[in-house]
Protein backbone atom coordinates (compact mmCIF):
# COMPACT_ATOMS: atom_id res chain seq x y z
CA UNK A 1 0.00 0.00 0.00
CA UNK A 2 1.16 3.39 -0.87
CA UNK A 3 2.74 5.50 2.33
CA UNK A 4 3.92 1.83 3.92
CA UNK A 5 7.56 2.96 3.44
CA UNK A 6 6.91 6.81 4.23
CA UNK A 7 5.74 5.44 7.74
CA UNK A 8 8.31 2.83 8.46
CA UNK A 9 10.96 5.38 7.42
CA UNK A 10 9.23 8.07 9.95
CA UNK A 11 9.26 5.04 12.52
CA UNK A 12 13.11 5.09 11.89
CA UNK A 13 14.40 8.40 11.96
CA UNK A 14 11.78 8.79 15.41
CA UNK A 15 14.02 5.69 16.41
CA UNK A 16 17.33 7.67 15.90
CA UNK A 17 15.92 10.64 17.15
CA UNK A 18 15.02 9.57 20.71
CA UNK A 19 17.75 6.91 20.61
CA UNK A 20 20.00 9.61 20.62
CA UNK A 21 18.78 10.91 23.81
CA UNK A 22 19.30 7.41 25.80
CA UNK A 23 22.67 5.53 24.27
CA UNK A 24 25.51 7.42 24.33
CA UNK A 25 26.80 4.88 21.52
CA UNK A 26 24.79 6.63 19.08
CA UNK A 27 26.42 9.46 18.98
CA UNK A 28 30.31 9.08 17.52
CA UNK A 29 30.50 12.77 16.91
CA UNK A 30 34.08 13.59 18.59
CA UNK A 31 33.97 17.12 20.19
CA UNK A 32 37.18 18.12 18.61
CA UNK A 33 38.93 21.20 21.00
CA UNK A 34 37.81 19.41 24.16
CA UNK A 35 37.95 15.77 22.90
CA UNK A 36 40.33 14.19 20.70
CA UNK A 37 40.92 11.00 18.66
CA UNK A 38 44.39 9.26 19.82
CA UNK A 39 46.88 10.51 16.76
CA UNK A 40 47.38 7.72 14.37
CA UNK A 41 51.34 6.67 14.14
CA UNK A 42 51.63 7.44 10.27
CA UNK A 43 50.26 11.00 10.35
CA UNK A 44 52.19 13.88 8.90
CA UNK A 45 51.92 17.47 8.57
CA UNK A 46 54.49 19.75 8.44
CA UNK A 47 58.24 18.97 8.04
CA UNK A 48 60.31 19.58 10.65
CA UNK A 49 64.44 19.57 11.14
CA UNK A 50 65.72 17.10 13.92
CA UNK A 51 68.52 17.59 16.11
CA UNK A 52 70.55 15.17 18.67
CA UNK A 53 71.32 16.26 21.95
CA UNK A 54 70.34 19.44 23.47
CA UNK A 55 70.99 22.02 21.59
CA UNK A 56 69.67 22.59 18.43
CA UNK A 57 71.90 24.67 16.61
CA UNK A 58 74.84 22.39 17.54
CA UNK A 59 73.35 19.11 16.75
CA UNK A 60 71.17 20.23 13.64
CA UNK A 61 71.67 16.69 11.21
CA UNK A 62 70.99 18.90 8.49
CA UNK A 63 74.56 20.12 6.40
CA UNK A 64 72.55 22.36 4.40
CA UNK A 65 72.81 20.31 0.81
CA UNK A 66 69.75 21.54 -0.14
CA UNK A 67 68.42 18.40 -1.90
CA UNK A 68 65.59 18.90 -0.43
CA UNK A 69 64.91 22.74 -1.73
CA UNK A 70 65.56 21.10 -4.77
CA UNK A 71 62.60 18.56 -4.99
CA UNK A 72 60.35 20.18 -2.98
CA UNK A 73 57.26 20.63 -5.62
CA UNK A 74 55.68 23.59 -4.42
CA UNK A 75 59.32 25.24 -3.81
CA UNK A 76 58.24 26.04 -0.23
CA UNK A 77 62.05 25.81 1.17
CA UNK A 78 64.55 28.09 1.30
CA UNK A 79 67.77 27.23 2.42
CA UNK A 80 71.15 29.49 2.23
CA UNK A 81 74.44 27.40 2.94
CA UNK A 82 76.75 28.54 5.53
CA UNK A 83 80.15 29.97 4.75
CA UNK A 84 81.83 27.69 7.21
CA UNK A 85 82.25 24.51 9.00
CA UNK A 86 80.48 23.73 12.27
CA UNK A 87 81.07 20.17 14.01
CA UNK A 88 78.02 18.41 14.05
CA UNK A 89 76.32 15.99 16.58
CA UNK A 90 79.18 13.56 15.54
CA UNK A 91 81.48 15.97 15.78
CA UNK A 92 82.93 16.06 12.72
CA UNK A 93 82.69 19.49 10.70
CA UNK A 94 79.89 20.34 8.49
CA UNK A 95 78.29 22.84 6.77
CA UNK A 96 75.19 24.16 8.27
CA UNK A 97 72.01 26.03 7.21
CA UNK A 98 72.31 29.98 7.65
CA UNK A 99 68.75 30.37 6.94
CA UNK A 100 65.92 27.32 6.49
CA UNK A 101 62.89 28.74 5.71
CA UNK A 102 59.83 26.88 5.29
CA UNK A 103 56.60 28.52 4.08
CA UNK A 104 53.13 26.62 5.70
CA UNK A 105 51.01 28.50 3.58
CA UNK A 106 52.96 26.70 1.02
CA UNK A 107 53.81 23.44 2.03
CA UNK A 108 51.51 20.99 1.04
CA UNK A 109 52.42 18.19 3.48
CA UNK A 110 53.66 15.78 0.48
CA UNK A 111 57.00 14.77 2.35
CA UNK A 112 59.13 14.32 -0.53
CA UNK A 113 61.64 16.28 1.26
CA UNK A 114 61.67 13.38 3.69
CA UNK A 115 62.31 10.59 1.49
CA UNK A 116 65.24 12.53 -0.35
CA UNK A 117 67.00 13.82 2.69
CA UNK A 118 70.07 11.29 3.10
CA UNK A 119 71.12 12.56 6.66
CA UNK A 120 67.64 12.12 7.89
CA UNK A 121 67.75 15.23 8.60
CA UNK A 122 64.04 16.39 8.14
CA UNK A 123 61.08 14.63 9.03
CA UNK A 124 57.02 15.11 9.20
CA UNK A 125 55.46 16.20 12.46
CA UNK A 126 52.01 15.74 13.19
CA UNK A 127 51.03 19.14 14.84
CA UNK A 128 48.31 20.54 12.18
CA UNK A 129 46.75 23.30 14.22
CA UNK A 130 49.52 25.95 12.51
CA UNK A 131 46.45 28.67 11.87
CA UNK A 132 47.73 32.11 13.04
CA UNK A 133 46.80 35.78 12.76
CA UNK A 134 50.15 37.17 11.16
CA UNK A 135 49.69 35.27 7.97
CA UNK A 136 53.02 36.78 6.58
CA UNK A 137 56.37 36.45 9.84
CA UNK A 138 53.40 34.04 11.72
CA UNK A 139 53.39 31.94 8.55
CA UNK A 140 56.98 31.78 7.52
CA UNK A 141 58.82 29.16 10.13
CA UNK A 142 62.36 29.61 10.54
CA UNK A 143 65.22 27.08 11.35
CA UNK A 144 64.85 27.46 14.78
CA UNK A 145 61.08 27.25 14.79
CA UNK A 146 61.60 24.19 12.48
CA UNK A 147 64.06 22.41 14.84
CA UNK A 148 62.76 19.61 17.17
CA UNK A 149 64.52 16.99 19.31
CA UNK A 150 65.00 13.78 18.02
CA UNK A 151 62.98 12.76 21.49
CA UNK A 152 59.82 14.63 20.08
CA UNK A 153 60.51 12.37 16.18
CA UNK A 154 60.62 9.69 18.87
CA UNK A 155 57.93 10.39 20.56
CA UNK A 156 55.46 10.85 17.70
CA UNK A 157 56.43 8.43 15.15
CA UNK A 158 57.91 5.46 17.80
CA UNK A 159 58.67 2.84 14.97
CA UNK A 160 60.14 5.09 12.44
CA UNK A 161 62.44 6.78 14.85
CA UNK A 162 63.89 3.55 16.07
CA UNK A 163 64.50 2.21 12.44
CA UNK A 164 66.03 5.55 11.65
CA UNK A 165 68.28 5.20 14.80
CA UNK A 166 69.42 2.02 14.32
CA UNK A 167 69.86 2.99 10.77
CA UNK A 168 72.27 6.00 11.49
CA UNK A 169 73.75 3.94 14.26
CA UNK A 170 75.08 1.39 11.92
CA UNK A 171 76.29 3.51 9.66
CA UNK A 172 77.99 5.49 12.34
CA UNK A 173 79.80 2.04 13.48
CA UNK A 174 80.50 1.24 9.51
CA UNK A 175 82.38 4.50 9.79
CA UNK A 176 84.37 4.16 12.71
CA UNK A 177 85.17 0.26 11.65
CA UNK A 178 86.47 2.07 8.53
CA UNK A 179 88.69 4.72 10.46
CA UNK A 180 90.00 1.63 12.73
CA UNK A 181 90.95 -0.01 9.53
CA UNK A 182 92.70 2.48 7.93
CA UNK A 183 94.57 3.80 11.04
CA UNK A 184 95.47 0.45 12.08
CA UNK A 185 99.34 -0.71 11.54
CA UNK A 186 100.36 -2.86 8.02
CA UNK A 187 102.13 -5.36 10.19
CA UNK A 188 98.69 -6.73 10.39
CA UNK A 189 98.05 -6.80 6.15
CA UNK A 190 96.21 -10.27 6.19
CA UNK A 191 93.49 -9.32 9.03
CA UNK A 192 93.63 -6.19 7.56
CA UNK A 193 92.34 -7.56 3.89
CA UNK A 194 90.24 -9.65 4.90
CA UNK A 195 87.92 -6.61 7.20
CA UNK A 196 86.62 -4.64 3.94
CA UNK A 197 85.29 -7.89 2.37
CA UNK A 198 83.51 -8.67 5.73
CA UNK A 199 81.77 -5.36 5.84
CA UNK A 200 80.79 -5.28 2.56
CA UNK A 201 79.64 -8.64 3.15
CA UNK A 202 77.63 -7.27 5.78
CA UNK A 203 76.79 -3.91 3.92
CA UNK B 1 3.81 65.63 37.47
CA UNK B 2 0.30 64.42 38.11
CA UNK B 3 -1.34 66.09 35.40
CA UNK B 4 1.40 65.05 32.94
CA UNK B 5 0.58 61.48 34.37
CA UNK B 6 -2.87 62.28 33.30
CA UNK B 7 -2.50 63.34 29.89
CA UNK B 8 -0.09 60.08 29.38
CA UNK B 9 -3.33 58.04 30.52
CA UNK B 10 -5.67 59.67 28.78
CA UNK B 11 -3.45 59.52 25.49
CA UNK B 12 -3.06 55.80 26.06
CA UNK B 13 -6.61 55.67 25.97
CA UNK B 14 -7.26 57.15 23.08
CA UNK B 15 -4.60 55.46 21.37
CA UNK B 16 -6.10 51.53 22.70
CA UNK B 17 -9.32 52.77 20.85
CA UNK B 18 -7.96 54.27 17.75
CA UNK B 19 -7.24 52.80 14.63
CA UNK B 20 -3.36 53.29 15.48
CA UNK B 21 -3.62 51.42 18.79
CA UNK B 22 -5.51 48.84 16.89
CA UNK B 23 -2.65 48.48 14.57
CA UNK B 24 0.25 48.82 17.53
CA UNK B 25 -2.02 46.36 19.59
CA UNK B 26 -2.40 43.29 16.97
CA UNK B 27 -0.20 43.64 14.24
CA UNK B 28 3.56 44.95 16.40
CA UNK B 29 3.15 40.98 17.85
CA UNK B 30 2.76 39.52 15.02
CA UNK B 31 5.78 41.26 13.41
CA UNK B 32 7.67 40.12 16.56
CA UNK B 33 6.26 36.85 17.45
CA UNK B 34 6.82 35.31 14.34
CA UNK B 35 10.05 36.76 13.55
CA UNK B 36 11.10 35.30 17.05
CA UNK B 37 9.56 31.60 15.62
CA UNK B 38 11.45 32.02 13.15
CA UNK B 39 14.90 32.16 14.78
CA UNK B 40 13.85 29.52 17.75
CA UNK B 41 13.04 27.05 14.44
CA UNK B 42 15.88 27.35 12.73
CA UNK B 43 17.87 26.25 15.86
CA UNK B 44 15.34 23.34 16.98
CA UNK B 45 15.14 22.35 13.17
CA UNK B 46 19.46 21.88 12.82
CA UNK B 47 19.14 20.42 16.18
CA UNK B 48 16.50 18.19 15.37
CA UNK B 49 17.98 17.16 12.19
CA UNK B 50 20.97 16.60 14.19
CA UNK B 51 19.37 14.01 16.55
CA UNK B 52 17.72 12.07 13.75
CA UNK B 53 21.24 11.59 11.93
CA UNK B 54 22.56 10.87 15.24
CA UNK B 55 24.88 14.20 15.31
CA UNK B 56 24.91 16.42 17.89
CA UNK B 57 23.79 19.98 15.83
CA UNK B 58 24.93 22.97 16.77
CA UNK B 59 26.48 23.12 20.44
CA UNK B 60 29.30 26.35 20.11
CA UNK B 61 27.60 29.65 19.91
CA UNK B 62 26.25 30.05 23.63
CA UNK B 63 25.09 27.11 25.98
CA UNK B 64 23.33 24.32 24.47
CA UNK B 65 24.12 26.14 20.96
CA UNK B 66 21.24 28.92 22.07
CA UNK B 67 22.65 31.87 20.42
CA UNK B 68 23.22 30.16 17.06
CA UNK B 69 20.40 32.12 15.49
CA UNK B 70 22.14 35.39 16.96
CA UNK B 71 25.40 34.10 14.99
CA UNK B 72 23.55 33.31 11.82
CA UNK B 73 22.02 36.37 12.12
CA UNK B 74 25.62 38.48 12.49
CA UNK B 75 26.55 36.24 9.48
CA UNK B 76 23.61 37.18 7.13
CA UNK B 77 24.12 40.99 7.62
CA UNK B 78 27.31 41.47 7.55
CA UNK B 79 27.95 39.58 4.33
CA UNK B 80 28.22 41.43 0.89
CA UNK B 81 25.36 41.75 -0.77
CA UNK B 82 26.02 40.53 -4.34
CA UNK B 83 24.14 41.52 -7.55
CA UNK B 84 24.74 39.98 -10.65
CA UNK B 85 26.06 42.43 -12.92
CA UNK B 86 23.39 41.19 -16.05
CA UNK B 87 20.58 41.17 -13.24
CA UNK B 88 17.61 43.46 -13.45
CA UNK B 89 18.19 45.41 -10.10
CA UNK B 90 14.86 46.87 -9.40
CA UNK B 91 13.49 43.21 -9.74
CA UNK B 92 15.91 41.89 -7.98
CA UNK B 93 15.83 44.06 -5.28
CA UNK B 94 11.96 43.57 -5.00
CA UNK B 95 11.67 39.93 -5.09
CA UNK B 96 12.56 38.98 -1.50
CA UNK B 97 10.74 42.28 -0.41
CA UNK B 98 7.63 41.15 -1.70
CA UNK B 99 8.52 37.80 -0.42
CA UNK B 100 8.30 38.41 3.20
CA UNK B 101 5.68 41.35 2.21
CA UNK B 102 3.12 38.23 1.24
CA UNK B 103 4.03 36.23 4.07
CA UNK B 104 3.49 38.51 6.77
CA UNK B 105 0.33 39.81 4.63
CA UNK B 106 -0.79 36.49 5.61
CA UNK B 107 -0.82 37.03 9.28
CA UNK B 108 -3.77 39.47 9.07
CA UNK B 109 -6.64 37.02 8.93
CA UNK B 110 -4.99 34.08 11.59
CA UNK B 111 -6.67 33.83 14.76
CA UNK B 112 -3.96 33.49 16.77
CA UNK B 113 -5.86 33.50 20.29
CA UNK B 114 -10.02 34.31 21.20
CA UNK B 115 -9.31 38.06 20.64
CA UNK B 116 -5.84 38.39 18.55
CA UNK B 117 -6.71 38.44 14.92
CA UNK B 118 -5.57 41.34 13.31
CA UNK B 119 -8.26 41.28 10.84
CA UNK B 120 -11.50 39.25 11.33
CA UNK B 121 -12.42 39.68 7.24
CA UNK B 122 -15.77 37.41 6.14
CA UNK B 123 -13.32 36.12 3.09
CA UNK B 124 -10.10 35.07 5.88
CA UNK B 125 -9.68 31.74 3.85
CA UNK B 126 -10.20 33.02 0.41
CA UNK B 127 -7.57 36.31 1.29
CA UNK B 128 -5.09 33.97 2.64
CA UNK B 129 -5.02 32.03 -0.27
CA UNK B 130 -4.65 35.16 -2.47
CA UNK B 131 -2.35 36.56 -0.65
CA UNK B 132 -0.30 33.84 -0.51
CA UNK B 133 0.12 33.37 -3.96
CA UNK B 134 1.65 36.15 -4.33
CA UNK B 135 4.82 34.49 -2.79
CA UNK B 136 4.59 32.60 -6.07
CA UNK B 137 4.95 35.73 -8.56
CA UNK B 138 7.88 36.74 -5.88
CA UNK B 139 9.91 33.44 -6.38
CA UNK B 140 9.30 33.91 -10.26
CA UNK B 141 10.77 37.39 -9.94
CA UNK B 142 13.37 36.06 -8.06
CA UNK B 143 14.33 33.48 -10.58
CA UNK B 144 13.95 36.00 -13.84
CA UNK B 145 15.74 39.00 -12.33
CA UNK B 146 18.75 37.13 -11.59
CA UNK B 147 19.73 36.06 -15.32
CA UNK B 148 20.84 32.57 -14.47
CA UNK B 149 20.08 29.54 -15.67
CA UNK B 150 20.16 27.66 -12.21
CA UNK B 151 17.46 30.33 -10.53
CA UNK B 152 15.12 30.09 -13.72
CA UNK B 153 15.50 26.50 -13.56
CA UNK B 154 14.50 26.64 -9.92
CA UNK B 155 11.97 29.47 -10.36
CA UNK B 156 9.68 27.60 -13.02
CA UNK B 157 10.20 24.39 -10.93
CA UNK B 158 8.42 26.52 -8.15
CA UNK B 159 6.11 28.03 -9.95
CA UNK B 160 4.86 24.43 -11.46
CA UNK B 161 4.84 22.84 -8.12
CA UNK B 162 3.37 25.72 -6.31
CA UNK B 163 0.30 26.15 -9.01
CA UNK B 164 -0.03 22.09 -9.08
CA UNK B 165 -0.41 21.92 -5.35
CA UNK B 166 -2.26 24.86 -4.78
CA UNK B 167 -5.18 23.11 -6.25
CA UNK B 168 -5.49 19.94 -4.23
CA UNK B 169 -4.25 22.71 -0.80
CA UNK B 170 -7.57 24.96 -1.93
CA UNK B 171 -10.03 21.81 -2.18
CA UNK B 172 -8.85 20.16 0.94
CA UNK B 173 -9.25 23.32 2.89
CA UNK B 174 -12.67 23.79 1.41
CA UNK B 175 -13.79 20.90 3.44
CA UNK B 176 -13.39 22.94 6.41
CA UNK B 177 -15.08 25.78 4.81
CA UNK B 178 -18.34 23.96 3.80
CA UNK B 179 -18.58 22.15 7.37
CA UNK B 180 -18.35 25.98 8.94
CA UNK B 181 -20.54 27.02 6.55
CA UNK B 182 -18.19 30.16 6.39
CA UNK B 183 -14.61 31.76 4.96
CA UNK B 184 -14.16 33.58 7.84
CA UNK B 185 -11.40 31.89 10.20
CA UNK B 186 -12.77 33.45 12.70
CA UNK B 187 -16.16 31.83 12.17
CA UNK B 188 -14.28 28.19 11.43
CA UNK B 189 -12.94 28.08 14.63
CA UNK B 190 -15.71 29.36 16.80
CA UNK B 191 -17.46 26.47 15.15
CA UNK B 192 -14.67 24.00 16.33
CA UNK B 193 -14.29 25.06 19.84
CA UNK B 194 -17.56 23.80 21.32
CA UNK B 195 -17.09 19.96 23.26
CA UNK B 196 -18.87 16.97 23.40
CA UNK B 197 -18.34 16.04 27.00
CA UNK B 198 -14.24 16.61 27.05
CA UNK B 199 -14.19 15.82 23.60
CA UNK B 200 -13.91 19.05 21.20
CA UNK B 201 -15.84 19.41 18.23
CA UNK B 202 -12.53 19.45 15.83
CA UNK B 203 -13.10 18.92 12.41
CA UNK B 204 -10.04 16.23 12.62
CA UNK B 205 -11.86 13.98 14.64
CA UNK B 206 -13.95 12.83 11.86
CA UNK B 207 -13.16 10.97 9.17
CA UNK B 208 -13.41 13.34 5.96
CA UNK B 209 -11.07 16.11 8.57
CA UNK B 210 -8.77 13.58 9.52
CA UNK B 211 -8.17 12.97 5.90
CA UNK B 212 -8.57 16.57 4.77
CA UNK B 213 -5.68 17.41 7.22
CA UNK B 214 -3.47 15.16 5.55
CA UNK B 215 -3.82 16.12 2.09
CA UNK B 216 -3.79 19.76 3.35
CA UNK B 217 -0.33 18.93 5.16
CA UNK B 218 1.19 17.18 2.03
CA UNK B 219 -0.06 19.95 -0.45
CA UNK B 220 1.23 22.55 2.72
CA UNK B 221 4.62 20.67 2.31
CA UNK B 222 4.71 21.25 -1.42
CA UNK B 223 3.69 25.08 -0.99
CA UNK B 224 6.20 26.14 1.49
CA UNK B 225 9.15 24.49 -0.58
CA UNK B 226 9.75 22.22 2.31
CA UNK B 227 11.45 18.51 1.98
CA UNK B 228 10.40 16.10 0.35
CA UNK B 229 8.96 18.75 -2.16
CA UNK B 230 12.03 20.96 -2.01
CA UNK B 231 12.71 20.62 -5.98
CA UNK B 232 13.21 24.50 -6.15
CA UNK B 233 16.21 24.87 -4.15
CA UNK B 234 16.93 21.08 -4.77
CA UNK B 235 21.04 21.66 -3.35
CA UNK B 236 22.36 18.68 -5.48
CA UNK B 237 20.82 19.34 -8.90
CA UNK B 238 20.38 23.20 -8.81
CA UNK B 239 22.49 24.49 -6.06
CA UNK B 240 19.74 26.69 -4.49
CA UNK B 241 17.07 27.35 -6.98
CA UNK B 242 15.75 30.93 -7.47
CA UNK B 243 17.63 32.42 -5.16
CA UNK B 244 21.42 31.04 -5.78
CA UNK B 245 22.16 35.40 -6.80
CA UNK B 246 21.04 36.17 -3.50
CA UNK B 247 23.46 37.05 -0.59
CA UNK B 248 23.45 38.52 2.95
CA UNK B 249 20.43 40.00 4.08
CA UNK B 250 18.33 39.77 1.11
CA UNK B 251 19.01 35.53 1.55
CA UNK B 252 18.08 36.13 4.88
CA UNK B 253 15.08 37.82 3.63
CA UNK B 254 14.24 34.72 1.57
CA UNK B 255 14.82 32.27 4.39
CA UNK B 256 12.56 34.27 6.65
CA UNK B 257 9.88 34.36 4.42
CA UNK B 258 9.79 30.72 3.96
CA UNK B 259 9.52 29.58 7.19
CA UNK B 260 6.84 32.49 8.17
CA UNK B 261 5.07 31.17 4.91
CA UNK B 262 5.58 27.31 6.56
CA UNK B 263 4.12 28.86 10.19
CA UNK B 264 1.30 30.73 7.97
CA UNK B 265 0.22 27.29 6.48
CA UNK B 266 0.62 25.28 9.53
CA UNK B 267 -1.19 28.32 11.40
CA UNK B 268 -4.31 27.61 8.09
CA UNK B 269 -4.17 23.59 9.19
CA UNK B 270 -4.48 24.61 12.32
CA UNK B 271 -7.44 26.69 12.15
CA UNK B 272 -9.17 24.53 9.56
CA UNK B 273 -8.27 21.16 11.41
CA UNK B 274 -7.46 21.52 14.49
CA UNK B 275 -9.31 23.91 16.25
CA UNK B 276 -7.50 26.92 16.11
CA UNK B 277 -6.65 28.56 19.56
CA UNK B 278 -9.77 25.91 21.49
CA UNK B 279 -7.95 23.81 23.97
CA UNK B 280 -7.79 20.08 23.20
CA UNK B 281 -10.15 18.92 26.40
CA UNK B 282 -12.65 20.60 27.60
CA UNK B 283 -11.39 20.77 31.02
CA UNK B 284 -8.61 22.64 29.81
CA UNK B 285 -10.20 25.74 28.36
CA UNK B 286 -8.52 27.71 32.04
CA UNK B 287 -5.26 27.86 30.11
CA UNK B 288 -5.11 31.09 27.54
CA UNK B 289 -5.91 30.27 24.15
CA UNK B 290 -3.01 31.52 22.27
CA UNK B 291 -0.72 29.05 24.28
CA UNK B 292 -2.99 26.52 22.51
CA UNK B 293 -2.29 27.83 19.19
CA UNK B 294 1.28 28.07 19.70
CA UNK B 295 1.40 24.50 21.18
CA UNK B 296 -0.07 23.16 18.00
CA UNK B 297 1.80 25.25 15.75
CA UNK B 298 5.23 24.04 17.53
CA UNK B 299 3.97 20.43 16.74
CA UNK B 300 3.02 21.02 12.78
CA UNK B 301 6.56 22.60 12.59
CA UNK B 302 8.57 19.57 15.01
CA UNK B 303 6.47 17.41 12.39
CA UNK B 304 7.52 19.13 9.51
CA UNK B 305 11.23 18.71 10.53
CA UNK B 306 10.65 15.33 11.44
CA UNK B 307 9.81 14.78 7.86
CA UNK B 308 12.52 16.84 6.48
CA UNK B 309 14.60 14.49 8.72
CA UNK B 310 13.28 11.53 6.92
CA UNK B 311 12.48 11.65 2.93
CA UNK B 312 14.42 11.87 0.27
CA UNK B 313 13.64 14.93 -2.46
CA UNK B 314 11.18 13.58 -5.00
CA UNK B 315 11.91 14.02 -8.82
CA UNK B 316 10.07 16.61 -11.17
CA UNK B 317 7.91 13.80 -13.04
CA UNK B 318 7.26 12.24 -9.58
CA UNK B 319 6.26 15.66 -8.00
CA UNK B 320 3.91 16.39 -11.03
CA UNK B 321 2.45 12.81 -11.39
CA UNK B 322 1.33 12.75 -7.38
CA UNK B 323 0.26 16.23 -7.67
CA UNK B 324 -2.29 15.20 -10.81
CA UNK B 325 -2.75 11.52 -10.56
CA UNK B 326 -3.00 11.27 -6.78
CA UNK B 327 -3.69 14.53 -4.83
CA UNK B 328 -6.16 15.98 -7.21
CA UNK B 329 -8.55 13.22 -7.45
CA UNK B 330 -8.10 12.12 -3.85
CA UNK B 331 -8.81 15.62 -2.73
CA UNK B 332 -12.28 15.60 -4.85
CA UNK B 333 -13.19 12.46 -3.87
CA UNK B 334 -13.03 13.92 -0.69
CA UNK B 335 -14.77 16.44 -1.00
CA UNK B 336 -17.36 14.54 -2.18
CA UNK B 337 -17.38 12.36 1.12
CA UNK B 338 -17.21 15.39 2.94
CA UNK B 339 -19.97 16.72 1.00
CA UNK B 340 -22.71 13.81 1.76
CA UNK B 341 -21.55 13.53 5.49
CA UNK B 342 -24.15 15.95 6.29
CA UNK B 343 -26.98 13.91 4.77
CA UNK B 344 -26.32 10.56 6.93
CA UNK B 345 -27.77 9.91 10.11
CA UNK B 346 -25.40 10.44 13.26
CA UNK B 347 -23.49 7.36 14.20
CA UNK B 348 -21.24 5.14 14.04
CA UNK B 349 -22.02 4.04 10.37
CA UNK B 350 -21.53 6.75 8.53
CA UNK B 351 -18.28 7.72 10.21
CA UNK B 352 -17.09 3.50 9.30
CA UNK B 353 -18.61 4.68 5.74
CA UNK B 354 -17.35 7.21 5.46
CA UNK B 355 -13.89 6.47 6.97
CA UNK B 356 -13.69 3.28 4.67
CA UNK B 357 -15.06 4.95 1.18
CA UNK B 358 -11.97 7.40 1.44
CA UNK B 359 -9.49 4.59 2.69
CA UNK B 360 -10.94 2.75 -0.71
CA UNK B 361 -10.35 5.09 -2.57
CA UNK B 362 -6.44 6.26 -1.24
CA UNK B 363 -5.71 2.31 -1.75
CA UNK B 364 -6.87 2.29 -5.46
CA UNK B 365 -5.41 5.92 -6.22
CA UNK B 366 -2.30 4.53 -4.59
CA UNK B 367 -2.10 1.31 -6.93
CA UNK B 368 -2.41 2.84 -9.82
CA UNK B 369 -0.12 5.47 -9.05
CA UNK B 370 2.56 2.44 -7.92
CA UNK B 371 2.03 0.64 -11.09
CA UNK B 372 1.69 3.07 -13.70
CA UNK B 373 5.60 3.15 -12.92
CA UNK B 374 4.66 7.52 -11.74
CA UNK B 375 7.04 6.42 -8.79
CA UNK B 376 9.19 4.15 -10.65
CA UNK B 377 12.83 4.12 -11.82
CA UNK B 378 12.34 6.51 -14.83
CA UNK B 379 14.10 5.25 -18.36
CA UNK B 380 15.57 7.84 -20.15
CA UNK B 381 15.63 7.43 -23.82
CA UNK B 382 18.43 9.08 -24.94
CA UNK B 383 20.86 10.42 -21.81
CA UNK B 384 21.40 6.47 -21.27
Amino acid sequence: MLGKGIVLGLAETARNFFGSFFYRARLTTVQFPEERLPQIEAARNFPFLVFDGADWQQGMRCVACQICEKECPPKCILIEKSKDKKPDATGKPQFYPAVFNIDVSVCMSCQICVEVCPFDAIKMDVDFELSTYDRFGGLLWDKQRLSKSNEHYHQIHPTEAAAVDAALAAEREKLAAKARAANAPPANAAPSTSAPATAEGQA
Amino acid sequence: MSIFMLHLHAWIHALASSALGHALWMVVPVLVVFPALFAVTTLLERKGLGRIQNRYGPNRAGPWGLLQPMADAIKALTKEDVVPEAADRLVHFCAPVLMVLSAFLVYAVVPVSRTWVVAPLRAGVLFFFAAGSLMEIAVFMAGWSSRSQYSLLGAMRALAQMISYEIPLVLSAMVAVMAAGSLSMVEIVRRQAGYSGIWPHWFVLTPWGLAGFVLFLIAATAESNRSPFDLPEGESEIIAGYYIEYSGFKFALFFLAEYLGMFAISALGITLFLGGWSAPFAFLTWIPSWIWFFAKLLALIAGFIWIRGTLPRLRMDQLMRFAWEFLLPLTLCHLFVAGVWKFFPTGAARWLGCAGVLLAVYWLLGRRLEQSGGLARRTYHFAE
